[in-house]
């Protein structure tokens, strides 16, 4: 079988065993949306709170299913030994990891579309301003959070301090980056944070997508870009199939 | 015929730590090849070397005519790999493991068969979170063996087992000799050595002590024990040669009108040979 033909059977053996794993669907579908229902009902949002919600959420779910999904999944089976079992198989290393990143990439852009679907039928919001940005910086954002979660996968040691690891980036991250407020009300060391790292950017491309209006989504571009660069040096430069 | 692994003076060492100190040996196709010997003497660090996951720092291996640090899928195509310890996908079923590796393969196993070989065909629709973990080992055996493998390697294929499941495993590596494939066996385990190997070499600090048949092993590696019952009590002599050594025993015997009562004559056993080696 061609390399081509390997990862697309890795990547349909990836969507089965996903869908076996509710724990798995949960924190990738599920919890994202209840949030949303949750602050867009507890704060009675409409308008501006909502055109800040959706692409808030929508960035979120990107980290979600690409660099927490990948971080726990790459951990488990590293130390499980199922990463040693198929480095031992003439199955090539590309197709390995790129159907399982795949899984993952369609699981990020699934839920951007529910998000904004459901931002429009529920919610009222308009359908999205411009696609093709809505597109691109959803692209951007699962190739630079994909490979900064199998980056820090390398980082983490073992299967059960995996959620600790994860979540002590994730909770923070996504509290100072806009995603249930605008990031710009913030006091002004955590906004100097949230401005270095890439989800807030990513947050700000979606929402000129979605929303329209005024960010700069070159500048934005530009740090998601610099943080895939990281990311991809350090996901390949430290990766160990065991 | 060419060896199906060939090892010269390989070395390996861990920082300052030496773990493989000039290992040589080499594996006829077709034959069960035992590499024993107790915890840390270097077994698997060896057998991890030919299977290409880790460097050597010394010494010339060949792997079925390839250097296995040279990642070829030439290469991965003809071995089987059942290592020391790995999981599965927990979420899939014993029959999914095994099809989802074989397509790695060019020219795999049937599936069922495959199953049907490693005694899981009631198990075929059982998740692999279910298995016992006996169970567990031999989908580990049907992993490695899909690819239809001319070269299986076992890392302490038995340790844990109760004895009832040993012995099933037993029978299922003579079964790969049956297939004509070539085996290299690791074990801690003397017993099984014996069972399933060709044959056998000793290895301690990472070096070899004695190679051979595990029959042939014992005489030039210690000695025959011969022993009789003088006045009730048991007298024991240890020979290289116990023909000369019976010879003046039972003349003298007979010289003096006695009999030599409770005569054994016994061959040093590899447990024998394994514990003079292997002693501290």
């Amino acid at each position: 079988m061609s390399a081509a033909a390997l990862t697309w059977e890795q990547f349909r053996f990836e969507r089965k065993l996903f869908w076996r794993n509710p724990t798995a669907a949960f924190f990738n579908f599920v919890l994202p949306l209840l949030l949303l229902f949750l602050i867009a009902t507890a704060f009675s949002s409409e308008g501006e709170e909502l055109d800040t919600l959706i692409p808030g959420i929508a960035g979120m779910s990107v980290m979600a299913t690409t660099f927490t999904a990948l971080a726990y999944v790459l951990v488990y089976r590293r130390e499980e030994g199922i990463l040693k079992r198929v480095r031992g198989t003439p199955m090539p290393a590309a197709s390995y990891l790129g159907g399982m990143i795949g899984s993952a990439v369609l699981n990020a852009l699934l839920q951007i579309l529910l998000v904004i679907g459901i931002g429009h039928f529920v919610y009222g919001v308009d359908w999205p301003a411009d696609w093709l940005l809505v597109g691109a910086f959803s692209l951007l954002g699962v190739v630079c959070f994909g490979s900064l979660g199998i980056a820090f996968a390398h980082a983490i040691p073992n299967v059960d301090s995996g959620p600790a690891w994860v979540n002590a980036v994730f909770l923070p991250l996504i509290f100072i980056s806009g995603v249930f407020y605008s990031a710009d009300d913030l006091p002004g060391f955590l906004k100097a944070i949230a401005e270095a790292l890439p989800l807030k950017h990513l947050i700000d491309g979606l929402s000129a997508g979605i929303v329209g209006g005024g960010e700069d989504t070159l500048a934005a571009a530009a740090v998601v870009g610099g943080w895939t660069a990281v990311g991809l040096l350090l996901a390949v430069r430290f990766f160990r199939w065991s | 015929m060419a060896a199906a692994i060939e090892v010269r003076d390989l070395e390996k060492s861990y920082g300052p730590v030496d773990a493989v100190r000039g290992l040589s040996f080499s594996v006829e196709q077709g034959e069960v090849f035992g590499l024993l010997g107790p915890n840390g003497a270097g077994k698997t660090t060896t057998v991890e070397i030919l299977e290409g996951y880790r460097k050597r720092t010394g010494g010339n291996v060949s792997v079925l005519g390839h250097d296995p640090e040279v990642r070829d899928r030439r290469l991965q195509e003809r071995l089987g790999i059942v290592l020391q310890s790995s999981g599965f996908y927990p979420q899939a079923t014993v029959r999914e493991a095994v099809a989802n590796t074989s397509k790695a393969y060019s020219r795999p196993r049937d599936v069922e068969e495959t199953i049907d070989l490693v005694g899981l065909a009631d198990k075929a629709d059982a998740r692999t979170a279910e298995l016992s973990g006996g169970q567990r080992r031999r989908l580990d055996l049907a992993l490695a063996l899909i690819g239809d493998p001319e070269l299986v390697f076992l890392d302490e294929p038995t340790t844990g087992f109760d004895p009832a499941a040993r012995r099933t495993a037993w029978n299922a590596v003579r079964n790969l000799r049956g297939l004509g494939m070539t085996v290299l066996l690791t074990t801690h385990y003397l017993d099984e050595a014996q069972e399933l190997a060709d044959r056998v070499a000793i290895v301690k600090d990472g070096r070899i002590v004695a190679q051979g048949p595990p029959s042939e092993l014992g005489p030039e590696q210690a000695r025959y024990r011969v022993s009789y019952l003088s006045s009730g009590r048991r007298v024991e002599h240890q020979t290289d040669d116990p023909t000369d050594l019976l010879h003046r025993l039972t003349s003298d015997a007979l010289a003096r009108g006695e009999r030599l009562d409770g005569l054994e004559v016994s061959r040093p056993t590899l447990e024998d040979v394994y514990l003079e080696l292997t002693a501290e």
